[in-house]
This record gives structure tokens, C-alpha cells and sequence, in this order.
């Protein structure tokens, strides 16, 4: 009986692109922090995911552009931009925790089913 | 997986912090450059940026679209002994805020400094990525 991968890893590859993707949203809010009327972006992380995996077959099917939202900011700027940096530079940390943590999770997976083809622990 | 993508925003954003600190460097050198009429004179320079879709993920990269001359009126002063002073002896001096330039560069540098980390946490992820399935 075959091992089934994309089974035995459960969402968490996808939880790791998603998080990758998020990470490029919420980079190009922070680079984009002194542009005049840019709208900061980011991904519903949770819509976004629970799509992911009601498509999920073969592969992650990825068809998240629905779940980019605005960000209401705390202050109006007069430029129209909606950049708050320190609101951006914490969803950015958190973020890149929350990609570690997917990627410690597919780490254990991996070592659970090397163990299990090796038989012997 | 696009890490690639996300250098290329931070490094556009780097490359446009440079562009104003580069900017700033000219106003405030030339704060003090007099002239002998007002379209000789020098005018504060200010970029312009824009933001420009980058990948179909929704990315969008820095770009500067235009560097413009400050329309702020010109300091005019009356020093008739100045080699450079008009018939009237009048000379003009750059529309140059020495203020608002120092803290346009503190801005400028700290958005510089904020893309460097983002750099530097990207790498981190790739990095920890590549080591996927490895021991330890």
C-alpha cells in the first residue's frame, strides 16, 4: 500500500504557501509605506485556507484573490495611503512565526513517515 | 513559492528610499546656493513614487515615476554687495526647508531599514525551508 503524501501531510503544505503568499502581501505594504494613496492589503488567512482545502485534490489549488481585504487603518493620512507601519511590521513577525510553525509541522510529519519506511525507530 | 518576488518588492522599495535620500542629500547641500534670478536658482526636488503590480500574487512593487521641482515659493533676499544680485539687488535662494528635509530622511532611512529586515526574515524562511525533512 502506496503512502499517500499529499494525505499523510495534512494542510499544512498549504497553510505554508498561503503563509509565503501573505508574506509577499504584507512585504509589498511595507515597501510600498511611503507611496502616496497606496491601499495596504491582506489575506484572510482563515477564509483563504478553509478554500484551499475544500479545493484540495492533486495539489493546492490556490485561488485566493477573493480573500484579499483592505485594511482599515487606526489613523487617516492626508496622502490617502493606508500603510501603518508598525501594524504591518507585527503582522509580518507573526507571520513569519506562523510559516515556522507550519514548516516545524511538516518537518515532524516528514520524520514520521521516514521512520515508518524505514520500519525500525 | 514566491521568495523571489518578495526580494524584488523590498529591493524596489530600497532602491526608492535610496532615490529620496539621494534627494533629500541634494536639497540640503544646495539650501544655501544663491542665485541671480529665480529660474537659475535651485528648487527642492521631491520623487514621485507609485506602486506597480509585480507577479499575479498580488504583489506590488515600488516605483519611482517622476522626479518634480518644489513649486514652494523662492526665499528672495536683498544683498546688493552679492556678486550674484540682480539690477534690484536681489538674489534668490532655494525653496529648501532644512526642517522638513532632516525628518524626510530620518522617514527615508527608517523605511530603508524596515526592507532590509524584511530581506533578512525572507532569507530566514528560505533557508529554513530548504532544510525541509532534514534532521534536527
Amino acid at each position: 500500500m502506496a503512502i499517500d503524501f499529499t494525505k499523510a501531510l495534512g494542510v499544512h503544505p498549504q497553510a505554508l504557501a498561503l503563509r509565503a503568499r501573505r508574506t509577499e502581501v504584507l512585504a509589498s505594504n511595507i515597501a510600498n509605506e511611503s507611496t502616496p494613496g497606496f491601499q495596504a492589503r491582506d489575506l484572510d488567512f482563515a477564509q483563504a485556507l478553509s478554500q484551499a482545502a475544500d479545493e484540495a485534490g492533486d495539489g493546492p489549488a490556490l485561488d485566493t484573490d477573493d480573500a484579499l481585504k483592505y485594511r482599515v487603518p487606526y489613523h487617516a493620512r492626508l496622502d490617502g495611503g493606508t500603510v501603518e507601519l508598525g501594524a504591518e511590521q507585527a503582522a509580518f513577525s507573526q507571520n513569519v512565526s506562523d510559516f515556522q510553525t507550519s514548516l516545524t509541522f511538516v518537518n515532524m510529519k516528514l520524520r514520521g513517515l521516514a521512520k515508518a519506511i524505514e520500519g525500525q525507530s | 513559492m514566491s521568495f523571489r518576488q518578495i526580494s524584488d518588492i523590498a529591493g524596489s522599495a530600497m532602491a526608492a528610499q535610496t532615490v529620496r535620500l539621494n534627494t533629500i542629500a541634494s536639497n540640503l547641500a544646495n539650501a544655501q546656493s544663491a542665485a541671480g534670478s529665480e529660474a537659475e536658482a535651485y528648487h527642492a526636488r521631491k520623487p514621485v513614487f507609485a506602486a506597480v503590480a509585480h507577479g499575479g500574487d498580488g504583489g506590488q512593487r515600488v516605483q519611482v515615476l517622476d522626479v518634480v521641482k518644489s513649486t514652494e515659493p523662492l526665499r528672495k533676499v536683498h544683498e546688493p554687495d552679492n556678486p550674484l544680485a540682480d539690477e534690484e539687488g536681489m538674489v534668490y535662494y532655494p525653496n529648501v526647508s532644512p526642517v522638513a528635509e532632516m525628518t524626510d530622511m530620518m522617514a527615508a532611512s527608517r523605511a530603508f531599514e524596515t526592507n532590509v529586515e524584511v530581506m533578512t526574515r525572507v532569507r530566514g524562511m528560505q533557508q529554513s525551508l530548504l532544510r525541509m525533512g532534514k534532521e534536527g
